[in-house]
């Protein structure tokens, strides 16, 4: 590879560079302007506009809105709320698709149960709460079961607590974590497990030293999709859970704040602060994968 | 290196013979492999080789244990080890890829068969050390995979593959990614290092030139089948069939009447031509196909004239093209009996020149037609 080769030849009218690299200098680097604008306008500027917000209270700008929450136990509280909710859920979902993933990796059911996994994720997490009502309620299909087979005495209680949104957590978020985590695998050089066999690597050994090291930074990016995925709960917890208590997160305070109170500084605020909790966590798990490997899963060329 | 290392764990270490006795592997209804019958001697180096898709790296993966057979044996003496899973056959494997562990350092990448096996860390750091002076990579130890030039590369996964000191090493089409210049240079290190370890070898390529100048035996395949098993001089000059003639450079196929024969000597004519042979099969009456080697045909200037008639193994033509390759022309010459010649000849030709060509009875091979 050279350099001479990425710059473009001034003389040459239509001749586009076509190297995949963006030159500094190129003015075609300009086309991502309007792209540019757009993601500015969508996605900053709403971002900025609840910053400002959160901060202009009653008596001006100032962080009273932000102390307000920290030092109400009530409020504070919905921070661990969230994540008593989110990271076991996360964990399970990342935990569980990784062997499942594995295993199924080259299996011929493979695509039937990915497009049995999908359609969770294509339902939403309003039809998966009804259906999860109608499932584990104590008249539900489950507890009735149970009680048939003789496993319980008295009806489950799986709906209107914790559990309940803690399932439809897993089942919201556990397809996402698998497919991405399937599609990694996948991007393996198969002749790298097969190379570690032949130097005497049995398949958990491969799987150690071999599957793992290079999954560490898919296993990153699909804790932090899902965490932040499951951060974010909000329908589940109202419908599902008990929104007051137990499963009040995050997001009901910011929507009670909004709607119930007209608070817009107030909701902003609580938004602002668990984007931040998710920021928090996303760079922690980014910064603990940087400590692995994270260059090509393939055979390094050729 | 150290030699006869207390063996590990059940495997395989030393053999006096590695048998195959009809491995064969299908997959589903078509035959990647059908029953190759092989016996290699300790400190063999042998090469399989054919065109892509005549069942090679079939035979290497069934043999490295990637590939179950499905029929026929794989012994090692008397230890029959088709049935043992990869990592306990213990051969060493050099894949086309190289499939070097990318997220390891080289050392890390040769010391793997070695941790594996649970040697103690001051034998692994001697022996890896070892390993990367044999092939002249101490200097990138520290470097990942990624960082080396792809001939560098190639000789970290040899260096891999014998750090463990198998009984055997399987090499796979190794030198394909490589430049022209490099592979030369890797395939002196290559019998560099067979000459040193004495290592049984067995080598997958495409390539005859390096099937011929690496193996002691070449085994020569097609379509899943074995053509030829022999040493190379004996393959280059006694081909068993067409099939092999045409794979080892046999570029003049021309198939002709059969005139008359007389013991092992065939006299083939036809419109203007005659050529005389030696009949590779018993042949009678009809077609057959006699094949001449490009470089097997001598070029002079027609000082003598024929008349119209080419006689013997003496043909007049004239030069169609002329292909430089440095050392040597390759010319493609229009006999005055319609025949189209390729031949190879060191004397400077050019387009529409009148040539004389003379070719020795005993290099023209007559074979039945297929």
């Amino acid at each position: 590879m050279t350099n001479a080769s990425n710059v473009a030849k001034p003389g040459r009218a239509g001749a586009l560079p076509y190297r995949g690299t963006v030159n500094r200098h190129d003015p075609i680097a300009l086309l991502v302007t309007p792209a540019l604008i757009l993601i500015v306008a969508l996605f900053l500027c709403p971002f900025l506009f609840g910053l400002v917000l959160s901060l202009s209270t009653h008596e001006g700008a100032s962080f009273a809105n932000y102390v307000k929450f920290f030092s109400t136990a009530f409020q504070r509280q919905t921070i661990w709320t969230t994540l008593w909710l989110s990271l076991p859920a996360t964990l399970i979902n990342v935990g569980l698709a990784l062997p499942i993933a594995f295993v199924t990796r080259r299996h011929r059911f493979q695509r039937t149960l990915t497009t049995v996994l999908v359609v969770p994720i294509t339902l939403g997490t309003v039809l998966i709460a009804e259906g999860l009502l109608l499932y584990l309620g104590p008249q539900g299909w489950l507890s009735r079961s149970l009680l048939w087979l003789h496993l319980s005495t008295s009806p489950v209680h799986l709906t209107h607590n914790y559990w309940g949104v803690f399932l439809s957590l897993v089942v919201s978020g556990f397809p996402f974590a698998y497919l991405l985590l399937l599609s990694y695998l996948t991007g393996i050089d198969p002749a790298l497990p097969q190379a570690a066999a032949t130097l005497g690597a049995s398949p958990r050994k491969q799987f150690i030293h071999v599957y793992l090291p290079l999954l560490i930074p898919g296993l990153a990016i699909a804790f932090c999709l899902s965490f932040v995925q499951a951060f974010s709960v909000f329908p589940s917890a109202v419908l599902l859970g008990a929104p007051a208590g137990p499963t009040r997160v995050i997001s009901i305070a910011a929507y009670q704040a909004a709607f119930e109170d007209y608070d817009y500084s107030t909701a902003s605020a609580i938004a602002i602060i668990m984007a931040s909790v998710q920021l928090i966590v996303v760079v922690l798990v980014l910064g603990v994968r940087g400590l692995f490997y994270r260059g090509p899963t393939g055979g390094a060329k050729g | 290196m150290e030699r006869d290392k207390p063996s590990v764990g059940g495997q395989p270490q030393s053999f006096q013979q590695l048998r195959l006795d009809r491995v064969s592997r299908s997959f589903g209804s078509s035959i990647a492999l059908a029953e190759l019958e092989l016996t290699i001697q300790a400190g063999e180096f042998i090469a399989l080789l054919g065109p892509s898709g005549c069942g090679k790296s079939t035979a290497l993966n069934c043999l490295a244990g990637l590939l179950p057979l499905t029929g026929g044996s794989i012994w090692l003496d008397q230890q029959r080890i088709d049935q043992l899973p990869p990592e306990r056959r213990g051969f060493g494997m050099v894949f086309q890829n190289y499939a070097l562990f990318p997220h390891l350092t080289v050392r890390r990448n040769v010391a793997f068969g070695l941790v594996m096996r649970g040697v103690a860390k001051k034998d692994i750091r001697a022996r890896v050390g070892a390993a990367l002076e044999l092939v002249q990579l101490q200097a990138h130890a520290d470097k990942l995979p990624g960082r080396l030039s792809g001939g560098q590369q190639q000789r970290v996964a040899i260096a891999r593959a014998i750090v463990i000191e198998p009984p055997l090493i399987l090499m796979d089409e190794p030198l394909s990614n490589l430049d022209a210049k490099l592979r030369l240079e890797m395939r002196a290190e290559i019998k560099r290092i067979h000459r040193d370890l004495q290592r049984t070898t067995i080598y997958v390529t495409h390539d005859q030139d390096e099937a011929l100048s690496l193996a002691d035996r070449i085994v020569v395949m097609n379509e899943g089948r074995t053509l030829q098993i022999d040493a190379p001089e004996e393959l280059y000059t006694r081909p068993a069939n067409l099939k092999v003639a045409r794979f080892m450079g046999y570029r003049n196929l021309l198939p002709l009447d059969i005139e008359r024969v007389k013991e092992n000597r065939v006299f083939l004519a036809e419109s203007g031509i005659r050529l005389e042979g030696v009949a590779q099969e018993p042949l009678a009456t009809g077609r057959a196909i006699a094949s001449i080697r490009p470089d097997d045909i001598q070029v002079d200037a027609p000082e003598t004239s024929q008349g119209s008639v080419d006689v013997g193994n003496v043909l007049l033509g004239q030069v169609e093209i002329v292909e430089y390759c440095g050392r040597d022309y390759l010319v493609e010459v229009l006999t005055s009996s319609g025949l189209l010649l390729h031949v190879r000849t060191q004397k400077r030709v050019v387009a529409g020149e009148k040539l004389r060509l003379a070719i020795p009875a005993e290099r023209v091979l007559v074979f039945p037609p297929e």
